[in-house]
C-alpha cells in the first residue's frame, strides 16, 4: 500500500487503511484476511480490506526461486496432460511408452489428463505460481503463446541441456528458433499443430472451397462456417489470405484481418467460433467448411469419410504444444529425463503413431513405418519439405499487445 | 428474544412460586445452530465478493501487478461496453422464464391434481434430468436441432421457421446457432426449477376450497381465476425468481447452441477472465449483474405483493 497517491483517495480511504489490516505484503494471506475480519473491518473499514486486495506483480518471482530439486531421493514424476494426447494400449487404461520409461529408468510417472483449455489451465495454475509456490505438477503442455507467457512472467524453470541429449539433437528445424524462446532454454515441444480447412463434403454439396477467402465470402456457405476461439489460429489463417506474413505482421495489418472477420460476422456468414467441439458440428453436416487443427482431422476423417481437409495455397499455421516444468516443481530432472526420452525415435514414433497430431522430432519416419506405414507418409504427421515450406508461426506478443489483441478478438466474436 | 427469555416474567401473584425462566441455559444455542451456516457464507460467500470487489476497482496488467486505485470508471466502461449483452441477458432470461411458466404450471397443476397414483412417478421424471451433466444436457440439444436433422426439418416444411426468422429469432433455415436456440436452451434447462415450488404451492391448497367455490356456483374458470391462481402466487413468484435469476447469469447455452449475435454477459464475464486476462473488467461486471438482478427482484417481489414465497 506504500505506492498509493493520497490526492486520487477518497478522504475515508486513508483512514480505512489505517484501521485495515497493516500487513506490508499486499497480497492477503487468508489468514490476514481472517484477522482482518475479527478486527470488524469487514463491516467498519470494507475500504481497507478492499484495498488489501492487490495482486503483486507476476514477475517479481522471476529468478528469485532457486527450486529444490528432490528427483535424486524421490523416483517419481508429476506429468499433466491433455485428454487424449499419449498413446494407450487396448485396454485403454495403460499407456505403454510411459511404462517402457519407468521400466528403464525407474521413475514412476503421476499422469493426469487434467488440460482441457489453455485459458482454463492458466486460471487454475496461476494463483499458486504468482504466490510462489508448487502447483504440484513437475510437468506440464501448453501451446506455445502460453508457454511464451509464462517464460515472460518467470514462472517456469530454465532446462538442462546436459539432460537433454537426445532432445537437442534430434528436435526438428521447424521448431527450433520460436521467437519467444530462442534455442529452447526453457521449453520442447510435445507435439506440433498444423491449423488447416476441413470440410464436410456432403454438406458443402458441390461449393469448391480452397481458401479463407471462400470461408468468409461464399455466399452459399452462409450460417454454416466455423472459425477457431485460438485467435492465433483465426488472425493468423486471415493474415496469410489477405497476402500478411504472421511472423512478423504490424498493427494495421491485425485491424485489416479483424474487419476482413467483422464483415464476414456481419454478413451472417460464420456460425460459431469454437474450440475443439467444431468436431461434432463438422462430422454431423452443420458446419460445411471451418478452420480445422490436422491431429482432429486425420482422426475425424477415419470416423467419417465425408471429412476432408486442404491447405490453402496461402500457407497454414503452425504452432506447438510445450512441455514445460513450472517453477518449484520438485523433480526437474525427472521431468527433463521424460522429455529426453519422448526425444528418442522410437518412443516418437510409437507416440506419433498413436496421436496423428505433428511429430516434432526428426528421424522417426523409419521408425513410424514399421509401426504404421500410412502416418509415416502422412505429411499432416510428418511434414515433408513441400509442407514444411508453407508452415507459418504467428509472432510472440508483448503484454500489451496480447491484450490489445485478444480485446479486439473478443469483441469479434460478440464479447 | 433472548431478553424476554432471561428476564424472569412478574409474579402472578405474591403466591405464585417462584422459579426461574426455563433453559436459561440455552440463550447462547440459537448462535451456535447459526455457527456453521455463517462461517459457511463467511468463507465461500463474504470473502470472495470481498476479493472481487476489490479487484474491480484495481488497475493493472498480470506483469506490473494489479493495485487498488478506486478506478471507478471500469464500471461506467463495462456497462457502456457490454450494454447490448446486459440487456440481450435480462430479455433472454425473462423469455425463458415466461416460457417456463406457460410450460411448467400445466404440468405442475397436473401433478398436483390429476396425477393421482403416477404422481410420483410424474415428479420423478421431471427431475429426472438432473442426473445428467448440465452440459450433457445442452449438448443433446444440438443434436435435436441438427441442421438436417427431422424436428428442423418439420419446422422447415411447416414454414415455420420463415415465421421465427421474420420475427429475427432463427436465421435461414436453421434453429441452432440462433437466439431461438438459446431461449429454447435456458427454457429446458431451467424448467424444474419452476414446475418444483409451482408444485409445492398447488399441492398445499385445500380441495374443499375448489368445492366451496363450485358450491357457489363458480365457473371451472372463476374457481381457476379468483381461487387456485391467487393462493398458488407464492410458488409463481418463487418459481420464476428460480428460472430469471441463474438464466440471466448462465453462459453455457449461449455458448453452445448460440452464435456471437447470442452472447450474454455470462459469456463477456467469462471471456474477460480467462481470454483477454482483464480481471477487473470482469469483477465489475459481475457487480453490475448482481446489483441489476437485486434491483429486478425487489421491484418485482414489491410489485407482486408476496410475502412468504412457498
Amino acid at each position: 500500500m506504500e505506492q498509493y497517491e493520497p490526492d486520487r483517495l477518497f478522504p475515508a480511504h486513508p483512514a480505512a487503511v489505517r484501521r485495515g489490516p497493516r500487513s506490508a505484503r499486499a497480497f492477503p494471506t487468508r489468514r490476514s484476511l481472517l484477522r482482518s475480519g475479527a478486527g470488524g473491518v469487514l463491516a467498519a473499514g470494507g475500504l481497507g480490506t478492499l484495498s488489501a486486495c492487490g495482486i503483486p506483480p507476476a514477475g517479481s518471482t522471476r529468478g528469485g526461486v532457486p527450486a529444490e530439486d528432490h528427483s535424486a531421493k524421490e523416483k517419481r514424476l508429476v506429468f499433466s496432460n491433455w485428454t487424449e494426447y499419449m498413446d494407450v494400449d487396448d485396454s485403454g487404461k495403460r499407456h505403454p511408452t510411459l511404462e517402457a520409461f519407468t521400466r528403464r529408468t525407474g521413475i514412476e510417472v503421476a499422469y493426469t489428463e487434467d488440460i482441457n483449455d489453455n485459458n482454463e489451465f492458466f486460471g487454475k495454475i496461476k494463483p499458486q505460481l504468482a504466490a510462489g509456490q508448487d502447483t504440484g505438477r513437475d510437468l506440464i503442455v501448453l501451446t506455445d503463446w502460453l508457454a511464451a507467457r509464462l517464460i515472460r512472467l518467470g514462472w517456469v524453470q530454465k532446462l538442462d541441456p546436459a539432460n537433454l541429449p537426445h532432445a537437442f539433437a534430434n528436435l526438428s528445424p521447424q521448431f527450433r528458433e520460436p521467437d519467444w524462446d530462442p534455442g529452447r532454454a526453457y521449453s520442447y515441444p510435445w507435439q506440433g499443430i498444423s491449423t488447416v480447412i476441413a470440410y464436410n463434403r456432403k454438406a458443402l454439396d458441390g461449393v469448391e472451397v480452397t481458401s479463407v477467402s471462400d470461408l468468409l465470402d461464399d455466399a452459399r456457405l452462409k450460417g454454416r462456417v466455423g472459425l477457431l476461439t485460438e485467435m492465433r489460429d483465426t488472425v493468423g489463417m486471415t493474415l496469410l489470405d489477405m497476402g500478411k506474413d504472421p511472423g512478423r505482421f504490424t498493427g494495421d495489418d491485425y485491424d485489416a484481418a479483424i474487419a476482413r472477420l467483422q464483415r464476414a460476422v456481419d454478413k451472417g456468414q460464420i456460425r460459431r467460433f469454437t474450440g475443439n467441439d467444431y468436431t461434432s458440428d463438422l462430422s454431423k453436416g452443420d458446419l460445411a467448411a471451418c478452420l480445422a487443427w490436422a491431429g482432429d482431422v486425420v482422426q475425424l476423417k477415419a470416423d467419417n469419410p465425408d471429412v476432408g481437409f486442404l491447405v490453402p495455397d496461402s500457407g497454414y499455421i503452425t504452432s506447438s504444444d510445450n512441455l514445460l516444468v513450472p517453477a518449484r516443481a520438485r523433480h526437474k530432472t525427472n521431468a527433463e529425463r521424460l522429455i529426453d526420452y519422448y526425444y528418442e525415435p522410437r518412443a516418437a514414433a510409437e507416440l506419433a503413431a498413436y496421436i496423428n497430431y505433428v511429430c516434432p522430432v526428426d528421424g522417426v519416419k523409419e521408425e513410424l513405418a514399421k509401426i504404421d506405414a500410412d502416418a509415416a507418409d502422412n505429411p499432416l504427421i510428418l511434414p515433408d519439405k513441400a509442407m514444411q515450406a508453407r508452415s507459418h508461426a504467428f509472432r510472440s506478443l508483448s503484454a500489451a499487445e496480447e491484450t490489445a489483441c485478444e480485446t479486439k478478438f473478443a469483441k469479434l466474436t460478440g464479447a | 428474544m433472548t431478553t424476554t427469555l432471561t428476564e424472569a416474567p412478574p409474579p402472578l401473584s405474591p403466591t405464585a412460586p417462584e422459579r426461574t425462566p426455563p433453559r436459561r441455559r440455552g440463550r447462547l444455542t440459537p448462535y451456535w445452530l447459526l455457527l456453521p451456516g455463517i462461517l459457511w457464507l463467511v468463507l465461500f460467500f463474504l470473502l470472495p465478493m470481498v476479493y472481487q470487489a476489490s479487484t474491480s476497482v484495481q488497475t493493472g496488467s498480470l506483469e506490473q501487478g494489479y493495485e487498488v486505485t478506486w478506478h471507478f470508471a471500469t464500471y461506467w466502461d463495462a456497462l457502456s461496453a457490454y450494454a447490448p449483452q446486459f440487456l440481450r441477458s435480462v430479455v433472454y432470461a425473462a423469455a425463458a422464464t415466461v416460457l417456463c411458466l406457460l410450460l411448467g404450471y400445466p404440468l405442475a397443476y397436473l401433478i398436483a391434481f390429476r396425477a393421482g397414483r403416477w404422481r410420483n412417478l410424474i415428479m420423478v421424471l421431471v427431475i429426472a434430468p438432473f442426473f445428467t451433466s448440465f452440459l450433457i444436457r445442452t449438448l443433446a440439444w444440438k443434436t435435436i436441432l441438427a441442421d438436417g436433422g427431422p424436428l428442423v426439418g418439420a419446422l422447415n416444411t411447416l414454414h415455420v421457421l420463415d415465421v421465427t426468422g421474420w420475427l429475427g429469432w432463427t436465421a435461414g433455415d436453421r434453429v441452432l446457432a440462433t437466439p431461438l436456440a438459446v431461449v429454447c436452451g435456458l427454457t429446458y434447462n431451467f424448467l424444474p426449477f419452476m414446475v418444483l415450488p409451482l408444485y409445492t404451492s398447488l399441492e398445499r391448497i385445500d380441495p374443499r376450497l375448489h368445492e366451496a367455490s363450485g358450491d357457489l356456483y363458480a365457473r371451472p374458470s372463476t374457481t381457476f381465476r379468483k381461487v387456485t391462481f391467487p393462493l398458488s402466487m407464492p410458488g409463481v413468484v418463487s418459481g420464476t425468481l428460480l428460472t430469471f435469476i441463474p438464466a440471466t447469469g448462465d453462459y453455457v447455452n449461449a455458448d453452445l447452441l448460440g452464435s456471437t449475435d447470442t452472447r450474454m454477459v455470462g459469456n463477456v464475464i467469462q471471456t474477460q477472465f480467462l481470454r483477454v486476462l482483464d480481471y477487473p473488467t470482469a469483477a465489475a461486471l459481475s457487480f453490475i449483474l448482481m446489483a441489476a438482478i437485486l434491483l429486478m427482484v425487489t421491484v418485482y417481489i414489491r410489485r407482486s405483493g408476496t410475502e412468504d414465497l412457498v
